[in-house]
């Protein structure tokens, strides 16, 4: 109950400093404190798989990512050439990779021996933390997601794929992407002289 | 009488960082004179027998020296930053098991998702030199600390797939479930392709030669710790070592059977074949600093991407594939 409490007051506070915070490293800053106290929070609940994929994903991976996009906030992007479309002849090769991959995962749910949950999940016992087989696991969380929550699992991996569809949209991508070498040098020198016709931004 | 166990757990902590900070300035040392004959010089020879005391002689130097902050710099977290990455690199040996007997493995906490725990913990370590070198409030820093949160994020990714063939494979992510399964066989076998993987994004990832852009002298100065002088930089270095001493342990953990001793040559104790094996792993370290040159930026992340992240991949599917149809 005083980890619980500590860990809340926490939880609050580099929350509430997360978003009132004038610079944007600091709420970084902040919201890693934050993604901390809630993997610890897990963890006393005995979600221990939880709360390490809460570190590697949101404060390893993502976090990280707003770090690297913050401290270049404002930089320009010059154009490079990424070459050729190359999506046309690598549709078919990535189609039957798909179709292959996709039949043995199917192939292997049919045949294959499902695994054997021991107890129902939510029903499992609490156990001492470390532990296999009990809530929170590894093995349990696993056969959880994939067993009875599948659906749930799947539209969140959905959802997320719209989502960034989305950003991709909205903040739109303003760098020009061309084909070639040549038209890349052309579009450079364009920026540059926009630039000096402009003044210094 | 019986004493608390968090008692217990602060005396084994104090006593393997003690063992953790003794290891790192030997490391040191060894580092300097291994260079040194590869250059065909003598290394550092004058601070006691063999320079034997040079560790000590450094160690003054950099807590005496005067601690600056530039007037650009954040000041909070300019000196919160050699903390982050030195506390996230010592507080992975609280679960890295260093040999085992009857009543089970020895290390401070044994946890179910010790990989994966060790995985989470490392990749915190970025944000030390990430937020160092922003906080620095200058070009060059700026710029090694982007380049170490790009290259670090990129190698991370191969890296942890080169692990989950190793996870197949022992069928737990408990580090000495991990050990025991390797009795009959290392990993390394089966896992050849995954140990290279390994051993290559892990130098990577501790920005070590060839893969020093954070830092790359010839370029940046001194990269992200341009900026820090005296016992703040000392940090940064200490956790630079730690790191190395981390990834040589969990590449002895997953690929090269732990504390098993090979040739069923049991009779040494399983903690001096563990000490070996990792021994063998800095030592390779130092040989590729002075053996290779350095990397050109962009190959480095055509190199993590293009090759090692599909081999990788690769290396993942065959082995599940295996797996799934022997079993």
């Amino acid at each position: 109950m005083i980890a619980f409490s500590i860990l809340a007051v926490m939880l609050l506070a580099t929350a509430i400093w997360t978003i009132s915070a004038k610079k944007p490293v600091y709420s970084v800053v902040a919201l890693l404190a934050h993604f901390a106290a809630l993997a610890a929070t897990y963890l006393m609940l005995h979600a221990e798989f939880l709360a390490v994929i809460q570190l590697i994903v949101y404060s390893g991976a993502i976090l990280i990512l707003f770090l690297f996009v913050i401290a270049l906030l404002s930089s320009g992007v010059a154009p490079f050439s990424v070459g050729p479309n190359k999506m046309p002849k690598l549709a078919v090769p990535a189609v039957v990779l798909a179709l292959v991959a996709l039949g043995a995962l199917s192939y292997g749910v049919a045949h294959l021996a499902a695994p054997t949950v021991t107890a129902t999940p939510g029903a499992a016992p609490l156990g001492p933390v470390g532990a296999a087989d009990v809530f929170g696991s590894v093995a349990d969380f696993g056969k959880a997601l994939f067993t009875t929550y599948l659906l749930p699992f799947e539209i969140t991996a959905l959802v997320l794929m719209v989502a960034v569809i989305g950003v991709i949209l909205l903040a739109g991508d303003r760098t020009p992407y061309v084909a070639t070498e040549k038209q890349a040098r052309e579009v450079r020198r364009e920026m540059r002289e926009a630039i000096v016709r402009g003044g210094d931004r | 009488m019986n004493v608390p166990d968090w008692i217990i757990i602060l005396i084994k902590s104090a006593i393997l960082l003690l063992v953790v900070v003794t290891t790192f300035a030997y490391a040191m040392l060894a580092e300097r004179k291994v260079l040194g004959w590869m250059q065909l010089r003598p290394g550092p020879n004058r601070v006691g027998p063999w320079g034997l005391m040079q560790p000590a002689a450094d160690a003054a130097k950099l807590i005496l020296k005067e601690d600056l902050t530039p007037k650009t710099a954040d000041p909070l977290i300019y000196r919160l930053a050699p903390f982050i990455s030195l506390l996230t690199a010592f507080s992975v040996y609280a679960i890295i098991p260093f040999g085992a007997d009857a009543s089970g493995a020895w290390a401070i906490g044994n946890v179910n998702a010790g990989i994966l725990l060790l995985m989470a913990i490392t990749s915190i370590g970025v944000y030390g030199i990430s937020l160092g070198g922003w906080a620095s409030g200058s070009k060059y820093p700026l710029l090694g600390s982007v380049r170490a949160t790009a290259q670090m994020i990129s190698y991370e990714l191969g890296m942890s797939l080169s692990f989950i063939g190793v996870l197949i494979l022992a069928g737990t992510t408990s580090l000495d479930g991990i050990v025991n399964a390797q009795v009959h066989q290392w990993f390394i076998v089966p896992q050849i392709l995954g140990f290279l993987i390994y051993i290559i994004t892990a130098v990577a990832e501790t920005n070590r030669v060839p893969f020093d852009l954070v830092e790359a002298e010839t370029e940046l100065v001194a990269g992200f710790h341009t900026e820090y002088s005296g016992l703040r930089f000392g940090l940064f270095f200490i956790a630079e070592y730690v790191n190395m001493l981390t990834v040589s342990c969990i590449a002895t953990l997953l690929f090269l059977g732990g504390w098993n001793a090979p040739f069923g040559l049991t009779m040494i104790p399983g903690v001096v074949w563990f000490i070996v094996k990792i021994s063998f792993f800095m030592f390779f370290y130092m040989w590729l600093r002075a053996t290779l040159p350095r990397f050109r930026y962009d190959r480095l992340m055509a190199f993590g991407w293009k090759v090692l992240l599909p081999l990788a991949t690769l290396n993942l599917v065959v082995t599940a594939i295996i797996v799934a149809l022997k079993g």
